[in-house]
């Protein structure tokens, strides 16, 4: 079996000041990594990512922003923590996804992946309204939102079916807590 | 023990999460069951929250931070906080890590939350519970039937942690030792920590059906009669994602424990999608 790789990284106009607010809002240091890539040989995703794990900790190591930035890798990215567990340098490497992920929207770089982006949106739009997730209000909205009512139907009717998908959320009384929390 | 011959109650505050809230209601029932049965009381965190899931740490580490502490802030003060979910575990220690170590966090906390932080609350899943008591000696003497089962323990990424938050021994094995004294046998196979594909299930399920075909078809390979989860959100992922002919079923670790001690329920069994009843019946442990 061979490892996988990612696109070449060019040298590019690097940015150490983006390598410095990476590493405090992960808090984990990237800097250690050794490029062993036993996170990228172990990641059960990366066949769908563009750079390979260990690529995108070279990218913020080096500062290469903007490729840090724009890959699909941070999204496709689930934070299963199979490669930190083999990280020999036990790196938080979804913690350096996370970062990265907020960052791109902070600087509103487009997703590569509005869908997945689409569906944590949905996510917490459920959680500021009722404290907790409503997941067939989040289906159906975020479907609404895609225009795409109609693949996944018929699993959306199994799990009806199965009262597997509650008509009304659970909700929370203190709403007000909840809102202290999202409000910018 | 008390003159019953029974241990001393367990008194415990629990979060159950939004999946054992809402999907997966067969899960916290067998939870609360199997508990009641070994002797511990699950107290539910009143107006608890979500842990902000998956998504919140994707987007936002303050919001994730605040879901998650208000939930720490609401559990009482003397008691362990037992959660059921793995997911939700991580986020409430993430959390805890980030007040232990970081003077800014624990000034959002207090100026949020109204009060300081409990240094001394244990936060952790059933499992870590679970590993603790003698719980052969907490069952009582109450009948226990004797599962003829073969499984495949999927554990998922639940013992996967980031450095700082690995426990001093994780809980590799817990199904089976568990299980095993209820006269299953396991099978070791190769997906048994194999992630489930998560949130990728709504926005990439052509990357999540493949891989939970692979894992479905590899526990039946390696000769189980079923795959058992540690977690809700896995368990929902193997059904839902799944589109072998003929899988084998799924169960909650928790349903098989209340199986043998006689306090299952009908209708949990009825809520899978992939009907574990044909397998029951045929091992005598259903109508
Ligand atoms: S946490 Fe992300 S990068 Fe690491 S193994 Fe899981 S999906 Fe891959
Ligand atoms: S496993 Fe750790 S040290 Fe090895 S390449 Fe990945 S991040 Fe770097």
């Amino acid at each position: 079996m061979t490892l996988p790789e990612g696109p070449p990284i060019r040298l590019g106009a690097l940015d150490p000041q983006f390598s410095r607010e990476i590493k405090k809002l992960a808090g984990t240091d990237f800097h250690a990594c050794l490029q062993c890539r036993s996170c990228s040989g172990g990641c059960p995703f990366s066949d769908h990512m563009d750079y390979m794990p260990n690529g995108v900790m070279r990218l913020v190591q080096l500062g290469l922003k903007q490729e840090a930035l724009s890959c699909n890798t941070i999204w496709i990215c689930v934070g299963c923590h199979t490669c930190s567990i083999q990280c020999p340098m036990a790196i938080d490497i979804p913690g350096v996804m996370d970062a990265l992920r907020e960052k791109a929207l902070a600087e509103n770089i487009e997703a590569i992946e509005p869908d997945i982006l689409a569906f944590h949106r949905e996510v917490l739009h459920s959680i500021a309204r009722y404290g907790r997730t409503h997941k067939l209000e989040i289906m159906l909205r975020y479907k609404l939102k895609k225009r795409d009512l109609f693949s996944d139907l018929d699993v959306g009717l199994r799990m009806l079916a199965k009262r597997k998908l509650d008509l009304s959320p659970s909700r929370i009384t203190d709403l007000e807590a909840i809102e202290k929390v999202f409000r910018p | 023990m008390n003159a019953a011959g029974r241990s001393a109650p367990i008194e415990v505050s629990y979060f159950p999460g939004c999946s054992l809230a809402t999907t997966a209601k067969e899960n916290n029932q067998s939870l609360i069951e199997s508990c009641a049965r070994l002797g511990i009381r699950l107290i539910e965190i009143p107006d608890w929250n979500c842990c902000g899931s998956s998504s919140a740490h994707s987007i936002s580490h303050r919001l994730a931070f605040d879901l998650a502490c208000r939930n720490l802030a609401l559990a009482p003060a003397g008691r362990p906080l037992i959660t059921a979910c793995p997911s939700c575990t991580l986020r409430l220690k993430h959390a805890q890590h980030l007040l232990r170590h970081d003077p800014e966090a624990r000034r959002r906390y207090e100026s949020l939350w109204g009060r300081p932080y409990d240094p001394d609350l244990h936060v952790r899943h059933f499992f870590g519970l679970l590993v603790e008591i003698d719980w052969r000696s907490r069952i009582g003497n109450g009948e226990i039937a004797a599962l003829d089962l073969t499984f495949a323990p999927y554990y998922g990424c639940m013992l996967n942690r980031p450095a700082p938050l690995r426990p001093s021994s994780d809980h590799h094995g817990i199904m089976e030792r568990v299980l095993g004294d209820l006269g299953m046998r396991s099978v070791l196979w190769a997906s048994s920590t194999q992630c489930c594909g998560t949130f990728l299930t709504v926005a990439r399920p052509d990357i999540v059906t493949p891989k939970v075909n692979a894992i479905l078809q590899n526990a039946a390979d390696s000769g189980a009669e079923c795959v058992v989860t540690a977690c809700a959100m896995c368990h929902m992922n193997l059904e839902v994602r799944c589109t072998l002919k003929a899988p084998i079923p799924i169960f909650h670790f928790s349903e098989l424990i209340a199986l043998a001690f006689g306090s299952a329920r009908r209708d949990w069994f009825s809520r899978h999608l992939i009907d574990p009843r044909p397998l029951l019946r045929r091992k005598g442990l259903a109508e």
